[in-house]
């Protein structure tokens, strides 16, 4: 079990660079969670202090939209991709 | 010369100089320009911008430029006109439509962000330059980056209309199809933009290219004798445009520039089959609740809009209202400005007028409100939208057209 993580840009000051990071989880918190273990200091790049995801940020778990899934309890599986995205691109 | 202070984030008001950049690198906010008004206004007036060519850079100092732009030199100046007969039909005596059906080069609104973004992209020195579009933004870019001599990559959604493929593809742009909507498309621009060292206009050129639009609202004001006016209705997508022109509102008004204090009421029109922001609105609040596009109205298709939450916040501040209107009314919408007005405008221009005559029956607009429409697009490039009745084929003969006109042959259905 387990799940590659995009990182963006702006996060990868947390991760000495890298952009793509392994983590073994069951749920899209769990993955945060592994993240922040590996990375002190990431999540409350991706998440307010009240948990939720922080207003500018997307999450995509195998390229879907996770506030159309379950957000933060989407579950993952082996394999998955979880893509996190800078909301700041747009149109009209 | 440029007046610009630098970039500041509208979320946490972090400073950040002027440089090729996304977002806040803090909270991920989108990131503004900002300009030292107090010497625009020791530098300029009223009477040098009216002494000045009609286009987008009669307002270069309220611009992100450092030095003269060099191609999009026509873009904008386009028409404000006083559109009696819609009014008639709408009910509002003092209507007036903005009308960027006709800007150049591409026929909609998006000429003036990209006439900014791509002008910025030849300072930054940039080997190429791209975009994620519904279409309007595709074309515009493709054409500025041509007449810029660079290399242009575009993404769009796989169900795009075929006249805005070709209307990109004729550019010698590189164009992409991507499997999916709009926000898989700039999902994936973004990610792009993350690791190609490009100008992707709407990524990563996004704080310049969003200040072009302010020269709509700039236009709107200084065409009704340096006035807002009383309300004006914008078609929302991402949710930029009803930004803008809220900020060009607000920047003439804070350099004494405007004959009575900027209070427009800022109403927001969506598709039904895509309005996440008119839902926020009508939910009072300024969360987004992300859709999946289902509409005629291609070029508003964004289920997950990245400004929707400040143009939620706008809409409620100054007193406006959002509303939502089906694809068939779209169609009449787009039909009722042809017919009466003589400007065919796209989808989204249809979305417009339909959600102004429902802002009226609604008693959010009156009739003596001084309204402007905003018309952002061409409806040349819309065409299968609109599903008119075929002209009769007659011979060519005074009878064949005298018995033709008889029978009503040739009306429009």
């Amino acid at each position: 079990m387990s799940q590659r993580v995009v990182i963006p840009a702006p996060l990868r000051r947390f991760t000495a660079g890298t952009d793509l990071v392994e983590v073994d989880a069951t749920t899209l918190n769990e993955v945060l969670d592994k993240l922040e273990a590996k990375y002190p200091g990431i999540r409350g790049g991706i998440c307010e202090s009240s948990g939720s995801l922080r207003r500018f940020i997307n999450i995509y778990v195998d390229g879907e939209d996770v506030r159309f899934l379950n957000d933060l309890a989407t579950p993952v599986k082996d394999g998955t991709e979880v893509a996190i995205v800078p909301a700041i691109a747009g149109g009209l | 010369m440029s007046f610009v202070k630098g970039l500041k984030c509208r979320e946490c008001a972090r400073e950040y100089p002027t440089k090729l950049l996304a977002g806040c690198d803090e909270c991920f906010g989108p990131l503004e320009v900002d300009y030292d008004y107090d010497a625009i206004r020791r530098s300029i007036s009223r009477d040098t911008i009216e002494s000045r060519s009609k286009s987008i850079w009669r307002y270069q100092e309220l611009l992100p430029l450092d030095s003269k732009p060099v191609i999009g030199l026509g873009t904008g100046g386009t028409p404000l006109v006083r559109a009696t007969r819609l009014g008639r039909v709408l009910g509002i005596d003092n209507l007036y439509l903005k009308n960027d059906s006709v800007n150049a080069p591409t026929l909609s609104f998006k000429d003036r962000v990209t006439a900014v973004a791509i002008n910025k992209a030849i300072e930054f020195k940039l080997e190429a330059v791209g975009c994620a579009s519904t279409g309007n933004l595709a074309n515009s870019t493709a054409a500025n980056a041509a007449a810029a001599g660079l290399p242009s990559f575009i993404l769009v959604p796989e169900n795009l209309e075929q006249a805005k493929i070709t209307a990109t593809s004729i550019y010698g742009a590189r164009l992409f199809k991507v499997r999916g909507n709009y926000d898989d498309v700039n999902r994936l621009c973004t990610q792009i933009a993350d690791r190609y060292p490009w100008g992707l206009v709407n990524v990563n050129l996004r704080p310049f290219y969003a200040e072009g639009s302010k020269t709509f609202g700039y236009e709107i004001a200084e065409q009704l004798g340096w006035r807002v006016p009383d309300a004006v209705v914008v078609p929302m997508a991402g949710g930029a445009l009803i930004s803008k022109i809220h900020k060009g509102f607000k920047e003439l008004d804070r350099l004494g520039w405007l004959e009575s204090p900027s209070n427009a009421r800022i109403y927001g029109a969506q598709a039904l089959g895509c309005n996440p922001i008119v839902d926020a609105v009508k939910r009072r609040t300024r969360d987004i609740r992300p859709v999946k596009p289902n509409t005629i109205a291609k070029s508003l298709a964004i289920g997950n809009p990245a400004d929707g939450y400040f143009a939620a916040g706008i809409i409620a501040e100054t007193g406006g209202w959002a509303e939502d209107v089906t694809d068939p009314e779209i169609v009449a919408g787009i039909r009722l400005l042809a017919e009466t007005e003589g400007i065919f405008t796209e989808t989204a221009g249809g979305v417009t007028v339909a959600v102004a005559k429902k802002l009226v029956e609604h008693a959010h607009i009156k009739w003596g409100d001084v309204t402007v429409l905003a018309i952002t697009g061409n409806g040349l490039k819309t065409q299968d939208a609109v599903q008119l009745a075929d002209a009769p084929v007659i011979e060519a003969k005074l009878a064949a057209f005298e018995a033709a006109i008889a029978t009503r042959a040739g009306a429009v259905a």
